[in-house]
């Protein structure tokens, strides 16, 4: 990945913990993480390694505990939350894509777009313009009108993708995007992300223990206990480096 | 866009059905309001068909519809005789049971002096009483018909029908109908056959059977009412009531207790309504707690989610109310009771509908804030 794209998330000695005295859980201690814009980044590790706690402080949901972070260049943390409309932050700079897609079963494909974008302010004639291009962007526009409960499991994904593009975010976080698909469809959605990370500069975070999506990324990031154990450049063959699937294949 | 309504489009048989059971709470709320009004407005009715300028009645009552009045027949002649008085007129009142057709009928019956103050008046059908003896003027609402006869009294004397009039009933919703002065007396105290012979028998004397309840007065024109009453009262067996404290008495004494009644109910229903909406509004959160995180969680601020909850209770609310106004202007006239839906009544009960959907929804509201924008990633 060259160095010159711009950072999209830094995190400097990111700590996070829950309770305190006997019953403290160190859920992040001293995470160093930069993801430049345009890299998919992959996130591993066993349960309770951290990696989903990790997603949630970067998505300004969990408040960290200690160290400093800045999201497309804009301080966001600094031993306490620089902003206050943190929500606004989300909508602002933030894609997020869930494992179950979570559509809001009320609204069709392009309402749950549409929607997303209203939030942000654009006007809706303007968002139903935009909305209609992203679903034929991710080759789902022939089911701009189907409820959720219609789609099938890789459409519904798509859909979410785009509602995850709607403000043109610059920062994608995904939480096991393709574990509820079969591997052709999983591949489908990860080549879609790669397009997203390609045309609209962002960066990706991505939780998995999708083995078969290994390949898609720029980066494997393995964490064990709160820590980084691991992080390297994805390679195919196990035995030519250290920094290798088999070293990060999930445990 | 309005998330509400996408929302309610999306679960529309279960709001249908939701409203319709709610609809059937605010109907039966806005009934009882028309059916206070129509009481309201029966109940004054007959002393407003009247209208005299004053009601002569038994002094330390407040008769004849509030309570009983006996007052002797020739206070008629005694008030007649007051300068500024333009007429008098002796009535009584009464109620009588009897079968008509097959079926039990009870009517309330004025007896009135033909050509004086207190007849019927607008006749709907038919005339005026012209013979001394067993003619009545009914009201249609008891279904007699022309020329029908229908026995009344203790002897089933009957009496044929000579003319009718429209929506002249009571506070209870019997119709009125009209005899003349004696043969009401004649029914208030003729005994039967047997009973009269045991009575001379035992010695006792026949009862008083001139007495009426009230003489109404009109005056000429120019003539205070206070200044005539104040004249019959120097009389001490003789008190003088306007007809404004007249329809006071109707309105405290005899619609006051269905008003509170009536409001009791009401209150109760409103309750119930609230409860159920709440419920209803609070099971329609939960099901939507994974899609209200992921609202937070794509950026939308709270006013976004209060109105979703909020809006949802109102559109229930108000689709409630319509459908229970719909149903009782449907059914309104096939009611017992007259139904009287005053536009002002309807307007209330549509704001307290509006301020319960507000109540009903505050569970669900502070549910909704409490969702955690991370039980959207939660598997």
């Amino acid at each position: 990945m060259p160095s010159e794209l711009p950072l999209r998330v830094e995190l400097h000695r990111i700590s996070k913990h829950f309770g305190s005295g006997p019953t403290r859980v160190d859920a992040l201690v001293d995470i160093d993480l930069d993801v430049r814009a345009g890299e998919i980044v992959g996130l591993l590790g066993p349960s309770g390694s951290g990696k989903s706690t990790l997603l949630n402080v970067v998505g300004c949901i969990t408040e960290p505990s200690a160290g400093w972070m800045r999201l497309d260049g804009e301080p966001v943390y600094d031993g306490g939350w620089l902003r206050r409309d943190l929500r606004r932050l989300r909508l602002e700079k933030i894609g997020f894509i869930f494992q179950f897609h979570n559509l809001l079963p009320f609204l069709d494909s392009t309402e749950n777009v549409v929607e997303a974008m209203e939030l942000f302010g654009t006007p809706a004639r303007l968002a139903r313009q935009r909305t209609a291009a992203l679903l034929d962007y991710l080759d789902v526009g022939h089911r701009r009108h189907a409820m959720p409960g219609q789609l099938s499991g890789g459409e519904a994904q798509r859909v979410a993708i785009a509602r995850a593009l709607a403000n043109s975010p610059r920062i994608i976080l995904a939480d096991e995007p393709t574990a509820a698909l079969d591997s052709q469809r999983a591949a489908v959605v990860m080549d879609l992300l790669r397009r997203v990370a390609t045309d609209h500069e962002a960066a990706i975070l991505v939780v998995t223990h999708d083995e078969k999506i290994f390949g898609h990324f720029d980066r494997l990031v393995r964490l064990r206990d709160g820590r980084i154990e691991a992080e390297a450049p994805y390679a195919a063959d196990s035995t030519a480096d250290n920094a290798t699937t088999s070293r990060l294949s999930p445990s | 866009m309005n998330l509400a309504l996408r929302d309610v489009r999306h679960n529309s048989l279960r709001f249908a059905l939701t409203a319709l059971g709610l609809g059937l709470l605010f109907g039966v709320v806005i009934s009882m309001t028309g059916i206070y009004e129509g009481a309201l407005d029966d109940a004054l009715r007959l002393p407003r068909a009247a209208s005299p300028d004053l009601w002569v009645v038994q002094p330390r009552t407040h008769g004849p519809f509030a309570e009983p009045s006996r007052i002797p027949r020739d206070t008629r002649d005694l008030v007649r005789r007051i300068p500024g008085v333009a007429a008098t007129g002796a009535v009584t009142f009464q109620t009588v049971q009897t079968v008509a057709d097959g079926k039990p009928l009870r009517m309330f019956i004025q007896g009135y002096e033909p050509g004086r103050p207190g007849g019927p008046q607008r006749l709907a059908a038919g005339a005026d009483i012209t013979a001394s003896h067993f003619q009545v003027v009914a009201d249609v609402s008891s279904g007699l018909t022309l020329g029908q006869q229908v026995p009344l009294g203790p002897l089933r004397q009957p009496y044929t029908v000579v003319g009718l009039t429209s929506s002249m009933v009571t506070s209870s919703g019997d119709p009125v109908a009209w005899v003349t002065l004696l043969d009401a007396q004649s029914l208030q105290f003729a005994l039967p056959p047997a009973l009269e012979r045991r009575e001379q028998a035992a010695g006792r004397p026949p009862p008083q059977t001139g007495d009426i309840n009230a003489v109404l007065v009109r005056l000429a024109p120019g003539v205070a009412a206070a200044t005539v009453a104040a004249e019959i009262e120097r009389w001490k067996h003789l008190a003088a009531v306007s007809q404004v404290e007249q329809e006071s008495f109707l309105t405290e004494f005899v619609i006051d207790k269905m008003q509170r009644q009536l409001g009791m109910f009401m209150a109760i229903l409103i309750t119930v309504s609230a409860v159920i909406l709440a419920l209803i509004i609070y099971t329609l959160t939960m099901d939507k707690l994974r899609a209200i995180a992921t609202l937070k969680l794509i950026g939308a601020p709270d006013r976004v989610i209060v109105g979703l909850i909020l809006q949802q209770a109102m559109v229930l609310g108000v689709a409630a109310f319509l459908f229970g106004l719909g149903l009782i202007v449907a059914v309104k006239d096939h009611f017992p009771r007259r139904v009287m839906l005053e536009p002002r009544d309807v307007g209330v009960v549509f704001a307290v509908v509006l301020v319960v959907c507000l109540l009903a929804s505050v569970l669900g509201v502070r549910t909704a804030l409490k969702v955690d924008a991370i039980k959207a990633l939660a598997g």
